[in-house]
């Protein structure tokens, strides 16, 4: 069960790096978000506790419906075309997330867990999440996928630390989402200002306001 | 340690609580100040009973930073630093009240960093930990950096402040390798006493350092630069204490490394030379009354550098008497310098105050017009030229005494640096005079030389006081001073862990001698009042008439007859051009009706002109040549972190 649902991550990450469509994009976070949210469900070893539902509800709630949401809000006022308009190619972008794969899973061998991962999946698919984040946001021109990217790689962190679980409280877990919450208002608030001042929200634009 | 604690946070508390008045200058100000009083008490009550009834406190908490703790070590010679570092700063505080009153800026800000600055200060002599030692160092570069950065308004300011925060950093970089590398040595961030011998080139870091802080030649520059910028009371604190602290962590330094090789003594004495001649002759060739200041602290600074390096050539030249009197002459030199130069900037600060310029030229006549500040200044002015009765006479009385005893009992390398350090002290001495009595001179003296001289009046009684008060220190202090020298041994022995046996055998006959320095002074004083009340007598009944000084016996004398600041400092100028480079501007008179004539010189700073200025185009050339890294674009800023933390993850792994 584990298992499926990091392959599910995994695959959703593989579909963000190829897709080419905004809606799409945000979609395809908001699944990721709710299998993520469902994870604690499965990996929790013990008898199901009011918190660890609370965590998993809660991480449903925010990451597959509030976040996306907002980042549909955020896209239908200021109107942008629906394209996402790489810096990178999408087969481009496949290729390097397959490379990204195979790097992750060396990393999940080569890492030591203290406590022992619950599955095998667990340490590369977490680091799989990062990278992709980290290259959704470099390649990409849009700031509302930089968002999208920036989500991508908290939930790697998530993932690593639901790995953690035994030893993380799930106060850390609640934090880590209000943080991620928060980040994305600032930057719906962000873009908002950057169209309204410039006329178009592609960061790569802007800059000239370099010091 | 309690009450430390307590103090510690009496004094930042006050300061956020004046940051809140902001505006209401009054009560800032007094919360301030109440603050600083309050504090220094308490910290002062623990300090007194650690240095005069021996024994040691601490305190330590754990932090989560690795290798940090809040660890606090109260011993003889941080009690023996907290006292000219609290004094001052009360007296400069109340001082300030008056100094600032005209103000119309937010004063919360400026109480709330002088606080701070206190606080680092005291934490700075109190830290047992490398780490919370840095941080202290830091607060108290930051908090000193606003508060010289008060009339930010000014472009010279703000650059003066820029010089002082680039020296400072630079200083402070070498201070993290110096504890990071003394740290994987003693395997514990935690300051430990060393008995290894040290390698020499790790304290030469502690030496740059440190040094920065201390003002020592070459790394002075921010001193001329930073004391005039600043108001007059922030000046008298950082000059008279806040450069100390460089030389406490010297101190410390040479305590962590252990015993260290003979030539760094070579280097702190020559350093110390270097800033005591180049520091007076500079000192000399200023015109503006706060620059010379701040040239003359290079000067003492010096001083108390040629007493720290005599301290150690003793200990690794198995000298202890030479030992034990050059660590006893840098402390001395310590309180003495923190007393009459916090007192010679508080009197330039109320100078300026009254008469709007601190330029020496424009000045003059001011002892008519300012009794009070004008006797203060002349007091400190003798005293820092080391004139008894007042205070520096004991601390370069104990340099020569130390160097004529190991310069003729001694032979080898040992004896050529103690004469070396004979005939440069005797040079500083010499040249400190000649300073001062310009500075004395040209200010006080004579007539008004400008509507800014002649507008000058007495200042009010919370500036007139706390100037008062350090007069009769350094007053006080030179007429004891000679007795409570033997009572800094405990300081001295804990630096050179000599036994009072061996203080007894040294210098016993030498401590006999100095009671006998106390009995001249009072003679002195008698002679003086005997004199004084002859002339009063004298007088009686007579007409007294009084003139124009320096009338020169003209029916209409004129101000300009005068010795100016410039033309008093001619003939060394001339005398030491090849190093003092001065500039000079003449329209000389010529023909049988000349034309008006004027003359200006200028001598601007060696190091900043020759060595840094130069030095930093050179580095900024070089690194213009990165300017493509930055281009403006985040996808490839993100790109840099994310390459950067990839490869460190692989590394890690692979490795």
């Amino acid at each position: 069960m584990i298992d499926l649902l990091l392959i599910l991550v995994v695959l959703t990450n593989l579909k963000l790096l190829g897709a080419s469509r905004l809606g799409a994009s945000i979609r395809t976070v908001a699944a990721q978000g709710v299998v993520l949210g469902l994870l604690p469900l499965v990996t929790h070893p013990h008898p199901l506790s009011i918190r660890i539902l609370e965590l998993a509800a809660g991480s449903v709630i925010i990451k597959g419906f509030l976040i996306p949401g907002l980042l549909f809000r955020a896209v239908r006022e200021v109107d942008v075309s629906r394209e996402i308009e790489p810096l990178v190619g999408y087969i481009t972008s496949l290729l390097f997330g397959l490379a990204a794969l195979g790097l992750s899973v060396w990393f999940g061998a080569k890492l030591p867990l203290p406590m022992g991962a619950l599955s095998s999946w667990l340490v590369p698919v977490s680091f799989f999440c990062i990278i992709s984040g980290f290259f959704l946001i470099v390649a990409r021109k849009r700031a509302v996928t930089q968002v999208l990217g920036f989500l991508v790689l908290e939930n790697g962190i998530y993932t690593f630390g639901v790995g953690a679980m035994q030893e993380v409280s799930p106060l850390v877990e609640a934090g880590v989402l209000l943080d991620v919450l928060v980040a994305v208002f600032i930057m719906g608030i962000i873009i908002f200002h950057i169209s309204r001042e410039f006329e178009h929200i592609e960061t790569d634009r802007l800059s000239t306001l370099k010091d | 340690m309690i009450l430390i604690l307590l103090a510690l946070a009496i004094i930042v508390g006050s300061g956020f609580l004046s940051l809140l008045r902001g505006k209401q200058v009054r009560s800032a100000s007094w919360i301030g100040v109440t603050g600083v009083w309050l504090g220094s008490v308490l910290i002062l009550y623990a300090a007194g009973s650690v240095l005069f009834k021996g024994g040691m406190e601490s305190w330590r908490r754990e932090i989560t930073i690795p290798g940090g703790a809040l660890s606090l070590y109260l011993d003889s010679l941080s009690a023996f630093f907290l006292f000219p570092i609290l004094i001052l700063s009360s007296l400069a505080a109340w001082y300030g009240t008056g100094y600032l009153k005209p103000s119309k800026k937010n004063l919360g800000v400026h109480w709330f960093f002088y606080n701070l600055l206190v606080a680092s200060m005291v934490t700075i002599v109190l830290a047992h930990n490398a780490i919370l030692f840095l941080m202290a160092w830091e607060a108290m570069t930051l908090a000193s950096f606003f508060l010289v950065t008060f009339d930010q308004e000014k472009e010279t300011v703000r650059e003066a402040g820029w010089i002082y925060l680039v020296a400072s950093h630079l200083g402070t970089g070498c201070l993290f390798i110096f504890f990071l590398l003394i740290g994987a040595q003693h395997d514990s961030l935690e300051f430990e006493r060393s008995n290894a011998t040290a390698n020499g080139g790790i304290f030469l870091l502690a030496l740059i350092g440190f040094g920065t802080k201390a003002g020592l030649m070459p790394l002075h520059v921010w001193l001329p630069e930073a004391h005039p910028a600043a108001p007059s009371h922030v000046s008298a604190l950082m000059s008279g204490v806040m450069i100390k602290t460089g030389i406490y962590g010297l101190l410390r330094a040479c305590e962590l490394c252990g015993s260290l090789p003979a030539w760094v003594a070579w280097v702190v004495l020559g350093m110390g030379m270097a800033s005591g001649i180049l520091g007076i002759l500079f000192a000399l060739s200023q015109h503006n009354l706060k620059r010379l200041l701040a040239y003359s602290s290079v000067e003492n600074m010096g001083i108390i550098a040629i007493g720290l390096g005599l301290g150690l050539l003793g200990i690794s030249h198995h000298v202890p008497g030479l030992a034990m009197l050059g660590f006893l002459a840098c402390l001395a030199h310590i309180i003495n310098h923190a007393s009459y130069k916090g007192l010679l900037f508080l009197c330039a600060g109320a100078t300026g105050h009254a008469t709007g310029t601190l330029d020496m030229n424009l000045l003059g006549g001011l002892l008519k017009r300012m009794p009070w500040t004008g006797a203060t200044f002349a007091a400190g002015a003798a005293a820092i030229c080391g004139l008894p009765p007042f205070n520096g006479f004991i601390s370069e009385f104990l340099i020569f005494a130390g160097a004529f005893r190991a310069g003729t009992t001694s032979n080898g390398e040992v004896a050529i640096l103690c004469l070396a350090v004979i005939a440069g002290l005797a040079f500083i001495g010499g040249l400190a005079v000649a300073a001062f009595a310009k500075a004395f001179g040209t200010t006080f003296l004579g007539e008004p030389r400008s509507e800014y001289a002649r507008q000058g009046h007495e200042v009010e009684v919370s500036m007139r006081w706390p100037i008062v008060l350090l007069a009769s220190l350094c007053l006080i202090l030179g007429i004891t001073g000679p007795l409570l020298v033997p009572k800094l041994f405990p300081v001295v022995s804990g630096l050179t862990g000599y036994s009072q046996e061996i203080f007894q055998r040294e210098l016993g006959p030498l401590m006999a001698v100095l009671p006998k320095i106390t009995l001249a002074s009072l003679v002195f004083f008698a002679f003086f009042a005997v004199c004084f009340a002859l002339r009063r007598w004298l007088l009686l009944g007579r007409v007294v008439e009084q003139n124009t000084t320096w009338g020169c016996g003209y029916l209409r004398p004129d101000a300009r007859i005068q010795y100016t600041a410039s033309s008093f400092t001619q003939p060394f100028g001339d005398l030491f051009h090849w190093v003092l480079r001065t500039q000079r501007w003449m329209a000389a008179p010529s023909g049988f009706f000349p034309k008006p004539t004027s003359f200006r010189s200028e001598t601007p700073d060696l190091c900043q002109g020759h060595l840094y200025h130069p030095a930093f185009l050179r580095l900024n050339w070089g690194l213009s040549k990165l300017r493509w890294l930055q281009h403006g674009k985040v996808q490839l800023y993100v790109l840099y972190i994310a390459a950067v933390l990839m490869i460190l993850l692989v590394w890690k792994l692979a490795v």
